[in-house]
């Protein structure tokens, strides 16, 4: 009972904060909103007992990944946009796909729903030393694999970044 | 019942706790204009009250009594927004601190931590305490950033840019710094760190736990994540007037130097908590004979004392120290801190492994 009403809550939060998110007209806005986004989408994880995940999720995505957006933002000092009519292709395309997507969904959950079970607060709760377990035990080869991915990213956006010498 | 019984404690906590915090944070400020005096070889603040006393006072009074000017050009939603944002954030990270043990009260059992509670048999903590405070102090940046955009004026926004960048450089050395600790602990849960430190002095993370280097690599990272010479160039007054708050009157300046107070004191408490043994006494393994009473009250007096040191030692660094550079900033935070930090957890958890 009380897990589907924060459900609610928080879910309901975080459709707003993204419907907000495209809405508003100014990018510091829409970073904001998109805060929001991730900040409840925190407190989902938190509801499905993934504490650490819920964790990592504000402090990266919230703290430092929409800090740097922000800090660009800021930067460039980017203004309003302005409202244009739309492409009829968007219209066409858009507003059929995103029923038929919708209706995929509610079809795949509704058609599972006798597998599926209710969820309660505590109920799948996973400790921090458990996923680390599992992450240095079974998912070492992926676990590295992305490390390793990262690191490369990070490699590029140096050399992109970094001046000729003449 | 249960449930009544729970919010009534955690109503009383939360509202002692903001009481002592705020009232802390107004004498502090005190104490830091009259420490800093007498390392200048002047008086400081001794009109008010006897020795100055009631100087915390005047000034709250002349903050909510001046005329709140919110100037043209500033985008109104967010500039109102920010200092909230600001001492918000830094009230929240408060509440996951545990002060002590328990207290028991007849048959109730009152865990000293706002968000802690009995649970039948033991205390109840946050299990990821230490994610969370990272997590809150990461959001921080955000009161700072979109003050100083929002005032629409050069200088807030230069000391808006530099504070963003400063705070997510030395979030990372912030961070590693506290993973030779978790090593240590193996726990997340601020309570498990610190009984993992109990017994005796040699016990503490500092001195038995050999954390003395991430211990200053934590301080001086966090220094910069509070603003504080000789990291405080986002509000540096001789090249940017005040910083992000240039544009700031009233109460809501207040908002922001209560913020920056407040997450002084949170620093302090976590240094205390995390390296310092917390509320256990450093003369705990001697088994003095002592009385009853004086148990109830020990952690709580130990607790304060060390993080009022930590505060002192805030106030002894703006006093000796002049401020750094931008770029020797940058530097010392990503050349200097942060492999020093990465070197201590290899160090830490190799000898770990090599014990066990």
């Amino acid at each position: 009972m009380l897990h589907t009403i924060l459900f609610l809550i928080f879910g309901g939060i975080c459709v707003a904060g993204a419907l907000n998110f495209l809405l508003q007209r100014h990018p510091v806005n829409s970073a904001l909103s998109l805060i929001v986004v991730m900040g409840s989408l925190a407190l989902l994880f938190l509801l499905l007992g993934a504490e650490f995940v819920a964790a990592v999720q504000i402090i990266v995505y919230a703290g430092a990944v929409m800090v740097l957006f922000v800090f660009v933002i800021m930067l460039l000092n980017a203004g309003e946009e302005e409202r244009t009519h739309g492409s009829r292709v968007a219209l066409v395309l858009g507003v059929p796909g995103l029923i038929a997507l919708f209706g995929l969904l509610c079809w795949t959950v509704s058609s599972s729903r006798s597998q599926l079970g209710q969820v309660q607060i505590g109920g799948y709760y996973v400790p921090t030393t458990e996923l680390g377990i599992a992450l240095f035990r079974e998912f070492l080869l992926p676990f590295e694999i992305t490390s390793v991915l990262v690191l490369i990213a990070i490699m590029g956006a140096v050399v992109l970044a970094r001046k000729e010498r003449q | 019942m249960e449930l009544l019984q729970y919010l009534i404690f955690a109503v009383i906590k939360i509202a002692l706790l903001l009481f002592i915090l705020l009232t802390a944070v107004a004498y502090i400020v005190l104490m830091e204009r009259k420490v800093i005096a007498r390392m200048q070889n002047r008086w400081g603040p001794n009109r008010v009250g006897p020795f100055g006393l009631l100087q915390p006072l005047a000034d709250g009074i002349k903050f909510i009594l001046k005329e709140d000017i919110i100037p043209d050009s500033v985008y109104k939603p967010l500039y109102i927004a920010a200092p909230m944002i600001a001492l918000t954030l830094s009230l929240i990270s408060i509440s996951i601190i545990p002060f002590g043990g328990e207290w028991t009260i007849g048959s109730y059992h009152i865990p000293l931590q706002t968000t802690a509670f009995w649970n039948g048999n033991g205390i109840q903590d946050i299990n990821i305490g230490l994610l969370i405070i990272l997590g809150i102090t990461s959001l921080g940046v955000y009161g700072v950033a979109l003050s100083g955009w929002s005032s629409n004026s050069k200088y807030s926004l230069l000391g808006s840019l530099r504070a963003s960048a400063q705070l997510i450089s030395y979030e990372l050395a912030l961070g590693l710094s506290l993973v030779g600790v978790l090593l240590l602990a193996g726990s997340l849960s601020l309570r498990q760190i610190v009984d993992s430190q109990a017994g005796s002095l040699l016990n503490w993370n500092f001195f038995g736990g050999l954390q003395f280097v991430a211990f200053f690599i934590y301080i001086m990272a966090a220094y910069a994540e509070t603003n504080r010479i000789p990291f405080d160039l986002p509000e540096a007054e001789t090249e940017l007037v005040a910083g992000y708050h240039t544009e700031y009157s009233a109460m809501k300046f207040a908002m922001f130097f209560m913020a920056e107070y407040c997450n002084m004191v949170t620093v302090a408490c976590l240094a205390t908590l995390l390296f310092f043994g917390g509320w256990h006494s450093p003369l705990e393994g001697l088994h003095l004979p002592v009385p009853a009473i004086w148990l109830m009250i020990s952690p709580l007096f130990w607790f304060f004392v060390k993080v009022f040191f930590f505060i002192f030692v805030y106030i002894w660094v703006r006093g000796t120290l002049p401020r750094f550079r931008y770029d020797q900033l940058m530097a010392f935070g990503w050349k200097f801190l942060l492999p020093l930090s990465i070197a201590n957890i290899v160090v830490t958890s190799l000898v770990l492994a090599l014990r066990s």
